[in-house]
């Protein structure tokens, strides 16, 4: 250990002790703090985006009835909740709990780092996101409304044309804020994975989570500036009168739909990806078995993400583009299901002939991987052109993208924070309350979703007040109503968990450094992490995946353990 | 510090991407380029003025060249010398800008306008940004700062100097002559 490490070590305890109330908890620019943060601000949001989603399945249910604590609502209201809806669970709850919570408190641990590489605009990123996420809530108040185009934002709907006037104005400043706070999260994790790694990390050793959130941080870094430009020539229009999308000034309301989603589909990779990563993090953990095809998953990932940026027009088969630019967006599309399919069967794979321990972060990864194939398999139907003409604008799509964002989102996130709660709080969540939540909401969800699929076969059009008054769509309101009935389900859900997550922080039995028996870094140091993380700087000397290894004392080998298996004994590493 | 820098000029040249492509959907899409009565872009003027800023990107390049010979005047010498033809160029800009607005040329007045005004502008703020980073850089300079061998903050904002004076080549080269 070097000189300037302990003295640097020791200044960083005699720091954490000077720091009152405000810097320690509030204004702080630890990483463990700020990934608190984001998960606590996501939590919340969350609350806020399952009021929309009961509030929009209530009026597809029984639209005559008003909805209980929010009365009757008009067509535009409901405009407006589903707009919220979309936007707020994929910009304030998806991002900020895969990326921001656990890339912000899992990276400089993983990588025996003490912190990230520009811990001041760490800071700077979690209060602009902060800041958004109030600029979005009040626009529920603003006069004539929250935004109410989707969250899509088309135009001519999010124009000068739409009657929230301050609504979707509001909305477009707390997205661009939105982007800013990822826009330094990104640039800084980036950052901190190449210049703050310890001593023998090398990238092949990086845990498979620091990989993904990188990923998803280039990812994001190279798909948002074309919808930034896009929102900006928006709000010139609503604000300067310019005409970018209004095509009686010569403007074309189609450039924004390519902006939009020449970021809207990556970001769906943005959020997926980290997903992955926390669910490949957690298998080898309670499989006890190392992770299958480690190099081969990041090379799939790297695929997926070059792939990623050239698929975004299969949104637009019905849009009035072109058709002749269909087929070859069709092909890329289907071929970014190889690169996917190569990492489910990797995890499958992994789960394959191990010793499996079902704790509930592993039940929600399974259950979570279980239902993200769902949702994957029943993308190849849309992103064909053929089929998705008649499937488009179809509750199918609904039930599609929730079967992938949910299971990444909430499975992956549940299984994130079952699984590293212990090193955040230092106490473990408990087991029952644990395994109540994760059954509740497995059966909860499918029983949501399953009955989407049938009503978009069926025809039935999403984004629609009243789907039920049309006569042809009248005999599937049964599926609306079980969707309905499921969803209050879903969310009643939740109750075990939040009992648990406070209860847990005082009563929880205490953790310990390795309550896992894991082999990553950050399980090497007390839990909570003390503000530095590491007394001592850590050295890896191996890959994180090292389980069962035959001839070794015990079923795992830290990312530090020094022994070596017995010679003779070829150990299977990374292909 | 560099490699965040890098990180970000990369989502930058997605940002004016995503701008250029609006240029040329929107033009592709209208019936005569420049709409009848609008003015023509000052070729001539906004050539010379490109020179001025290609001219900055060298004495930038000087002036990184000589912190890492250690020679402490020379930097800063350079680094205001590139101040200055930075600060010679938004101002050139923002007197064609009112000569052009004079001209009825306004972001309203056709989409033409608007997305002169709107690539153009977002350049011009990435300028005055990396002004402000010069600024911030050079008082450094003039302290002593980069004369030992860390000029890790001197090299990220020379980087994001050359990005902003070849984006503007390219800004030049589609806009204005294209």
């Amino acid at each position: 250990m070097s000189q300037a490490a302990v003295i640097s070590h020791a200044a960083y305890a005699e720091h954490a002790e000077a720091l009152g109330f405000w810097r320690k908890y509030v204004f702080s620019t630890d990483h463990k703090t700020i990934g608190k943060q984001y998960l606590g601000i996501s939590l919340f949001m969350a609350i806020a985006g399952g009021f929309t989603a009961y509030a929009i399945r209530w009026q597809l249910a029984w639209p005559a009835a008003g909805i209980p604590g929010l009365g009757a609502i008009t067509p535009h209201a409901y405009n407006s909740l589903v707009t919220m809806h979309g936007s707020i669970m994929v910009f304030w709850v998806a991002m900020p709990m895969l990326l921001g919570a656990f890339g912000n408190f899992c990276i400089p641990l993983m990588l025996g780092a003490d912190d990230m590489a520009f811990p001041r605009l760490n800071m700077l990123s979690v209060w602009i996101f902060f800041t958004s996420a109030l600029v979005l809530l009040a626009s529920f108040v603003a006069p004539g409304g929250a935004a109410a185009s989707g969250w899509t934002a088309y135009t001519p709907l999010s124009d000068t044309w739409t009657s929230a006037v301050w609504g979707q104005t509001m909305w477009l400043f707390a997205v661009a804020l939105e982007f800013a706070s990822f826009l330094i999260g990104g640039i800084n994790f980036l950052t901190t994975a190449f210049t703050r790694r310890c001593a023998g990390m090398t990238l092949w050793r990086m845990p498979l989570l620091v990989w993904d959130e990188i990923a998803a941080s280039v990812l994001f870094l190279l798909s948002v500036g074309p919808l930034v430009a896009g929102a900006v020539m928006l709000l010139m229009d609503r604000l300067l009168g310019t005409g970018f999308y209004d095509p009686s000034k010569g403007g074309d309301p189609l450039l924004w739909e390519h902006l939009f989603w020449f970021f809207g589909h990556p970001e769906v990779y943005v959020v997926a990806l980290p997903g992955f990563g926390i669910m490949l993090e957690i298998m080898p953990v309670f499989a006890r078995k190392p992770i299958f095809g480690y190099r081969t998953i990041i090379y799939s990932t790297i695929v997926a993400v070059g792939l990623s940026l050239i698929v975004w027009a299969h949104h637009m088969f019905v849009s009035g583009m072109d058709p002749r630019l269909a087929t070859p967006f069709s092909v890329t599309t289907i071929l970014i299901s190889v690169p996917f399919a190569i990492i489910v069967f990797a995890m499958i794979a992994t789960l394959w002939g191990g010793s499996l321990i079902f704790d509930t972060p592993m039940l929600f990864v399974i259950g979570g991987l279980a239902s993200f194939i769902v949702g994957g398999v029943t993308g190849i139907f849309l992103g064909s052109a053929a089929s998705d003409i008649y499937l488009h604008g179809t509750y199918f799509v609904v039930a599609h993208f929730h079967y992938t964002l949910f299971p990444v989102t909430f499975f992956g996130g549940y299984a994130g924070i079952y699984y590293w709660y212990p090193k955040m709080f230092g106490r473990m969540m408990d087991e029952r309350l644990g395994k109540l939540h994760f059954w509740l909401t497995f059966v909860f969800f499918q029983a949501t979703f399953i009955p989407l699929f049938l009503a978009g076969i069926g025809g039935t059009p999403r984004r629609v007040f009243m789907p039920s008054a049309y006569p042809s769509f009248a005999s599937l309101q049964p599926l609306q109503v079980m969707a309905t009935v499921a969803t209050i389900g879903l969310i009643a859900s939740q109750i075990p968990l939040v009992v648990n997550f406070f209860s847990s922080m005082f009563r929880g039995a205490l953790a310990g450094r390795n309550p896992w028996r894991a082999n990553t870094l950050e399980w090497t140091v007390d839990s909570p992490p003390p503000h530095g993380n590491f007394p001592d700087p850590p050295v890896a000397r191996r890959w994180p995946y090292d389980y069962s290894v035959p001839g070794a004392a015990s079923d795992w080998l830290p990312q530090v353990a020094e022994t070596n298996p017995p010679a003779g004994i070829k150990v299977q590493r990374a292909s | 510090m560099v490699l965040a820098v890098m990180a970000l000029i990369g989502a930058e040249v997605m940002f004016f991407g995503g701008l250029i492509s609006a240029f040329y959907i929107l033009r592709a899409g209208s019936f005569s380029w420049p709409p009848i009565g609008q003015p023509r872009l000052p070729i001539a003027v906004t050539g010379i003025n490109t020179l001025i800023l290609f001219g900055s990107a060298v004495t930038m390049r000087l002036g990184v060249r000589a912190a890492k010979r250690k020679r402490r005047v020379a930097v800063t010498r350079w680094l205001l010398a590139t101040l200055i033809l930075g600060s010679i160029f938004l101002a050139i800009q923002g007197s064609e800008w009112i000569r052009l607005i004079q001209y009825r040329l306004t972001v309203k007045s056709s989409l033409y306008g608007a997305l002169f005004y709107t690539i153009v502008g977002a350049h011009a703020v990435h300028v005055a940004g990396a002004i402000g980073a010069l600024l911030f850089v050079t008082c450094s300079a003039s302290r002593g700062r980069y004369s030992d061998s860390d000029h890790d903050g001197l090299t990220a904002c020379s980087l994001f100097w050359q990005f902003v004076v070849l984006l503007w080549g390219v800004i030049y080269a589609m806009v204005y002559l294209g």
